[in-house]
C-alpha cells in the first residue's frame, strides 16, 4: 500500500509536492486538479438540468386535452423512488467515508449497496414510464408529456450511466486497492451520485409534488 | 441494380440537383484521392498517426485547430461570395431560393461554430500554457477529445453538402420552420448533430482551460500578474461553461421533436417555439462574446508589445473582461424585441445591452492610451489591431442603435443588422484572430509570415470590408430584408448591392493573399532564431521557437507582470535559462489514439441519427461508452522525459 502511494507521489512530482495532511483523494495535486475539473463539469450539468426544468415549467400546463400531471402521477410510486435514491446517496456517502478511513472492504460493500439501490430506482422508474405509456401517456401526446419524460428521463439515464461507472470503479478498487488515484475516483463518482440526488429532490418537488397538488 | 444505384444517388448524393453538385462531388473525390496518394507516396501515414492524430500536445492540437479554422474560413467565405454574386444585380438566377437558403445557413453556422470557435481554441491552446509557465493544459487527453469532437462535428456539417442535403433554416434554426413538418429531409438533422457533437467538445475545452488557468500557473504568477490574453481566455471559459449547456438542451429538444416526434416547439399539441428561441439566444449572445473576448486579449498583447509600453489600465482591463462575461448573460432577448414580450421586458434587455458598451469602451480607451506616445512599430499584428479600433467602434455604435427596442422594430432582420454583425464579427473576431495568428506564428512554426504579401492582404481585406458592408446599412434603411435570395429592379437597391458585391470580392482577394503569404513564407519567411522576434513581454517569448514539446525545461518563478520584459530591462535574461543541475525528469502524458477513435464513433452515431438509422446510432453511442470505460481502466498513461534528453535538446538550442 504505502509503496504504491509513495511511487505515485513521486510520479506526480511536477506539480508542487504531495500533501499527506489532506484527505487521501486530495493528497496528490494531479488528483485534486481532476476533482476541481469535475466540479466544473457538475456546474455545466446543473445548468443543463436548469434549462430542462425551465422548459418543463413553461410547458407544464400544455396538456392539449391529454393526461394531466394530477391524473398521471402515482404517489406511492414516486415516494418509493425518492426514498430509495436518498438512501443510496447516504450509502454512497458511507463509501466515501470508508475510503477516507482506508477501509477497502467497506468501500466495496457500500458501493455495492449503492449500485443495487440505484438499480432498484431505475427499475421503478422504468416501470412507472411503462405504465404511463400503457395508459396512452406517451411523450408524443402533448408538450407537457414531452417535457416530463425528457426531464425525468434525462435524470434516469444519468443514474443509469452512473451505475455503470460506479461498477467500473468498484472493479478498480477491488483490483488495485485504495491509492490516491482510485480514492479520487471513488470520491468523484460519489460527488456525481449526490448531485443526481439533489436534482432528484428538485424533480420530486417541482414535478411530482406540484403536479399532484396543483 | 442500376435502379437501386440510381435511387441511392438521388437520395443521398443528390444527383438530380445538377452540374453544381456533380462538379463538387468530383472535386471532393479528386482532393481525397490526392491526399491519400500524397500520404502514401511520401510514406507519411505513420507520421500522420504518430505525430498528429494521436497527439495530446497542446501546441500541436492548437496548430490543427488553426488549420481547420483557416479551411473553414475558406469554405464560409466561398459561401459568402456565392451569395454576394447572386445579389449583385436584381432578378438574378445564379442561385435559386432553395440553394440560397442552404448557403446562408451553412455560411453562418460555419463562420461562427467552425471558423471562429476553432480559431479562438487554436490560440487558447498555443498560447495559454506558454504564457502561464505550464507544461501542458490541465487535462491533455480531454483536450484531444475536444479537438476531435470539433473536427468530426465540422466534418458532419460539411459532408451534408454532398451527402443528403444541407440545412436550410438559418444558422439560428428557429422552429416551427425547422420542425419536421416544414423542413423534411436530413439537412436540419445534420445541423443539430454537428453542433451538438462539437458543442460537447467546447464545454470540455471551457472546463479544461479554466482549471489550467486557475491551477497550473508558474510559481509567483498571481492572478493579477497574468497576461491579459490569459485573462481573456479565463473570461471566455466562464462564458462557455455557463452558456453552452443551454445550446445542448435547445438542440437536444429540437432533435427529439424531429426524430422522436415530441412536441416541445411545434405549434400543435401545446408546443412553444419561443422556448427554443430563448434557449438558443441564452447561449447565442454569450457565444458572440466568447469569440470576441479572446480577440480583445490578442489586441492587449499586441498593443503593449508594439507600442513598447505596458498596457494602460491593467486592472480596469481585467474588470472590463469580467463584467462583460457577466452582462453578456442578461441581454439575450435583444435578438427578438419584436416578438411582443412587452415594454418592461424589452426595456430591461435594451438597457442591459447598452451597458455592455461601457466596459467595451473602457477597453478601447485603454488600448488608445497605451498607444499614446508609444514608439509604435507598424507590423502586421499591429496593423490589424489599429484597423480593428474604428471598425469595432462603428459596429458597436450601430449595435447600440439596434439596442433601442422601439427603433429595432425598423432595423430588425434588415440589412442594417447584417452590416452591424459583420462589422463586429469581422472587425472584432476575424481581425483579432488574424492579428493573433501573425503575432504567434513564429512561436508556432519558427518563422515569420512575409510582411509585403501580408500588407497586400491587409489593404484588400480592409478596403473590401468597408466597400462590402457600408452600403448594407443604407440598404437596410431602404427596406431590404436579410435572407432574401433576390429582389426586383424597381426597389432601387441594385447599385448599392453591386458595390457591396465588389467589396466582397476584394475581401476574397485579400484572403488569397493570405494563402499566398503562408505558402511563400514557408520557404522564404524570415526565420526566428532568438525565440523573441517581436521583442515581446510575456513568458512565451522567453522560449525558443518552435517550443520543445515539454515547453519549460525548468519552470520559472515569476516576480512581476510582463516578467520577460522585466528580465530584459534589468539584463537578467540568463536567470530564466535552465541550469543543468535544476533539470529534473519531466513527466508527460502519453499519446493516445482513443480521442480520435471517439470522434469517429461520435461521427458514426451522428450519421445514424441524421438518417434515422437507429442501429448505427446505437452502435456509435455504445462505442463511445466502451472507449470511456477503457479509459477509466487505463493507469499507465504517462511517461518521463529524462534529464539527459532535456539537456540534449536544450544545448542543441543553445540554451545551456
Ligand atoms: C468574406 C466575408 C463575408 C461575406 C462576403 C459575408 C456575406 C454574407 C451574406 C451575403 C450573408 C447573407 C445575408 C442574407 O441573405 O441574409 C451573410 C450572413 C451571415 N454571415 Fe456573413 N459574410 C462574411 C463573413 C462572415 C463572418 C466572418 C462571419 C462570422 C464570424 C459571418 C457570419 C454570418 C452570419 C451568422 C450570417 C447569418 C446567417 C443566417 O442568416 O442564418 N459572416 N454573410
Ligand atoms: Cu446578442
Amino acid at each position: 500500500m504505502a509503496v504504491v502511494e509513495k511511487a505515485l507521489r513521486d510520479a506526480h512530482g511536477h506539480l508542487s509536492g504531495a500533501d499527506p495532511a489532506k484527505p487521501l483523494e486530495y493528497q496528490d495535486p494531479n488528483q485534486s486538479l481532476r476533482i476541481l475539473g469535475f466540479w466544473l463539469f457538475l456546474a455545466t450539468d446543473m445548468l443543463l438540468f436548469g434549462c430542462l426544468f425551465a422548459t418543463y415549467l413553461v410547458l407544464r400546463t400544455h396538456t392539449d386535452g391529454g393526461p394531466t400531471a394530477h391524473e398521471l402521477f402515482d404517489i406511492p410510486g414516486f415516494t418509493a423512488e425518492t426514498f430509495i435514491l436518498l438512501t443510496s446517496s447516504f450509502t454512497g456517502g458511507l463509501a466515501t467515508l470508508a475510503m477516507r478511513n482506508r477501509n477497502r472492504k467497506q468501500v466495496l460493500a457500500w458501493l455495492t449497496v449503492t449500485i443495487l439501490l440505484g438499480l432498484a430506482f431505475v427499475g421503478l422508474e422504468a416501470q412507472e414510464f411503462y405504465k404511463d405509456v400503457l395508459e396512452g401517456a406517451t411523450m408524443q401526446r402533448s408538450a407537457f408529456l414531452s417535457a416530463f419524460f425528457t426531464l425525468v428521463g434525462t435524470h434516469g439515464s444519468h443514474v443509469s450511466l452512473g451505475i455503470v461507472w460506479m461498477f467500473s470503479i468498484l472493479l478498480q478498487v477491488a483490483k488495485r486497492g485504495l491509492t490516491q488515484v482510485t480514492a479520487r475516483k471513488v470520491f468523484i463518482v460519489n460527488l456525481y451520485w449526490h448531485f443526481l440526488d439533489v436534482v432528484w429532490v428538485f424533480i420530486f418537488t417541482v414535478v411530482y409534488l406540484f403536479g399532484v397538488v396543483m | 441494380m442500376p435502379d437501386a444505384l440510381r435511387q441511392f444517388a438521388d437520395t443521398y448524393l443528390m444527383w438530380q440537383e445538377g452540374p453544381m453538385i456533380w462538379i463538387s462531388d468530383v472535386l471532393i473525390l479528386l482532393t481525397s484521392i490526392g491526399i491519400v496518394a500524397t500520404l502514401t507516396y511520401f510514406k507519411k501515414w505513420k507520421w500522420l498517426w504518430r505525430e498528429w492524430l494521436t497527439t495530446v500536445d497542446h501546441k500541436k492540437i492548437g496548430i490543427m485547430y488553426l488549420i481547420a479554422a483557416l479551411l473553414m474560413m475558406f469554405r464560409g467565405g466561398a459561401d459568402g461570395l456565392l451569395m454576394r454574386t447572386q445579389l449583385a444585380a436584381p432578378g438574378m438566377h445564379f442561385l435559386d431560393a432553395e440553394h440560397y437558403d442552404q448557403i446562408f445557413t451553412t455560411h453562418g453556422t460555419i463562420m461562427i461554430l467552425f471558423m471562429a470557435m476553432p480559431f479562438i481554441f487554436a490560440l487558447f491552446n498555443i498560447v495559454v500554457p506558454l504564457q502561464i509557465g505550464a507544461r501542458d493544459v490541465a487535462f491533455p487527453y480531454l483536450n484531444a477529445i475536444s479537438f476531435w469532437l470539433f473536427f468530426f462535428g465540422a466534418l458532419l456539417l460539411n459532408i451534408s453538402f454532398v451527402f443528403g442535403g444541407s440545412p436550410d433554416a438559418g444558422w439560428t434554426s428557429y422552429p416551427p420552420l425547422s420542425e419536421l413538418g416544414f423542413d423534411n429531409g436530413p439537412g436540419e438533422n445534420f445541423y443539430l448533430l454537428a453542433l451538438q457533437i462539437s458543442g460537447i467538445g467546447s464545454i470540455a475545452t471551457g472546463i479544461n482551460f479554466l482549471v489550467t488557468i486557475l491551477r497550473m500557473r508558474a510559481p509567483g504568477m498571481t492572478l493579477m500578474k497574468m497576461p491579459l490574453f490569459t485573462w481573456s481566455v479565463l473570461s471566455a471559459c466562464i462564458m462557455i461553461i455557463f452558456a453552452f449547456p443551454a445550446l445542448t438542451v435547445a438542440l437536444a429538444l429540437l432533435m427529439l421533436d424531429r426524430i422522436v416526434g415530441t412536441h416541445f416547439f411545434t405549434i400543435l399539441q401545446g408546443g412553444n417555439p419561443m422556448m427554443f428561441i430563448n434557449l438558443f439566444w441564452i447561449w447565442g449572445h454569450p457565444e458572440v462574446y466568447i469569440v470576441v473576448v479572446p480577440a480583445f486579449g490578442v489586441f492587449s498583447e499586441v498593443v503593449a508589445t508594439f507600442a513598447r509600453k505596458r498596457i494602460f489600465g491593467y486592472t480596469s482591463m481585467v474588470a472590463a473582461l469580467l463584467s462583460i462575461s457577466v452582462i453578456s448573460y442578461f441581454v439575450w432577448a435583444h435578438h427578438f424585441f419584436t416578438m411582443g414580450a412587452g415594454a418592461d421586458v424589452n426595456t430591461f434587455f435594451a438597457v442591459a445591452t447598452m451597458a455592455v458598451g461601457i466596459p467595451t469602451g473602457v477597453k478601447v480607451f485603454n488600448w488608445l492610451f497605451t498607444m499614446y506616445r508609444g514608439r509604435i512599430r507598424m507590423t502586421l499584428p499591429m496593423l490589424w489591431t489599429i484597423a480593428f479600433v474604428p471598425c469595432f467602434v462603428i459596429g458597436g455604435a450601430t449595435g447600440v442603435m439596434l439596442a433601442v427596442a422601439p427603433a429595432d422594430y425598423q432595423y430588425h432582420n434588415s440589412y442594417f443588422l447584417i452590416a452591424h454583425f459583420h462589422q463586429v464579427l469581422i472587425g472584432g473576431v476575424v481581425f483579432g484572430m488574424l492579428a493573433g495568428m501573425y503575432y504567434w506564428w513564429p512561436k508556432m512554426f519558427g518563422f515569420k509570415l512575409d510582411e509585403r504579401l501580408g500588407r497586400w492582404a491587409f489593404w484588400f481585406f480592409n478596403i473590401g470590408f468597408y466597400v462590402c458592408f457600408m452600403p448594407q446599412y443604407a440598404l437596410g434603411f431602404m427596406g431590404m430584408q436579410r435572407r432574401m435570395y433576390t429582389y426586383p429592379a424597381d426597389m432601387g437597391w441594385g447599385t448599392l448591392n453591386f458595390v457591396s458585391t465588389i467589396g466582397a470580392y476584394l475581401m476574397g482577394i485579400g484572403f488569397i493573399f493570405i494563402v499566398a503569404q503562408v505558402l511563400y513564407s514557408i520557404k522564404y519567411g524570415e526565420r526566428d532564431l532568438t525565440g523573441d522576434p517581436w521583442d515581446g513581454r510575456t513568458l512565451e517569448w522567453s522560449l525558443p521557437s518552435p517550443v520543445p514539446h515539454y515547453n519549460f525545461a525548468v519552470i520559472p518563478t515569476v516576480t512581476s507582470r510582463d516578467y520577460w520584459w522585466t528580465l530584459k530591462e534589468e539584463g537578467r535574461t540568463d536567470e530564466i535559462k535552465p541550469k543543468p543541475e535544476d533539470i529534473q525528469p519531466i513527466h508527460m502524458p502519453k499519446n493516445s489514439g482513443r480521442p480520435f477513435l471517439m470522434g469517429v464513433l461520435f461521427f458514426v452515431a451522428g450519421l445514424g441519427f441524421v438518417f434515422n438509422w437507429h442501429v448505427l446510432a446505437v452502435l456509435g453511442l455504445l462505442g463511445v461508452v466502451v472507449t470511456m470505460l477503457r479509459r477509466s481502466f487505463e493507469y499507465d498513461d504517462e511517461y518521463y522525459i529524462q534529464p539527459e534528453e532535456i539537456q540534449h535538446v536544450e544545448s542543441a538550442l543553445g540554451r545551456l
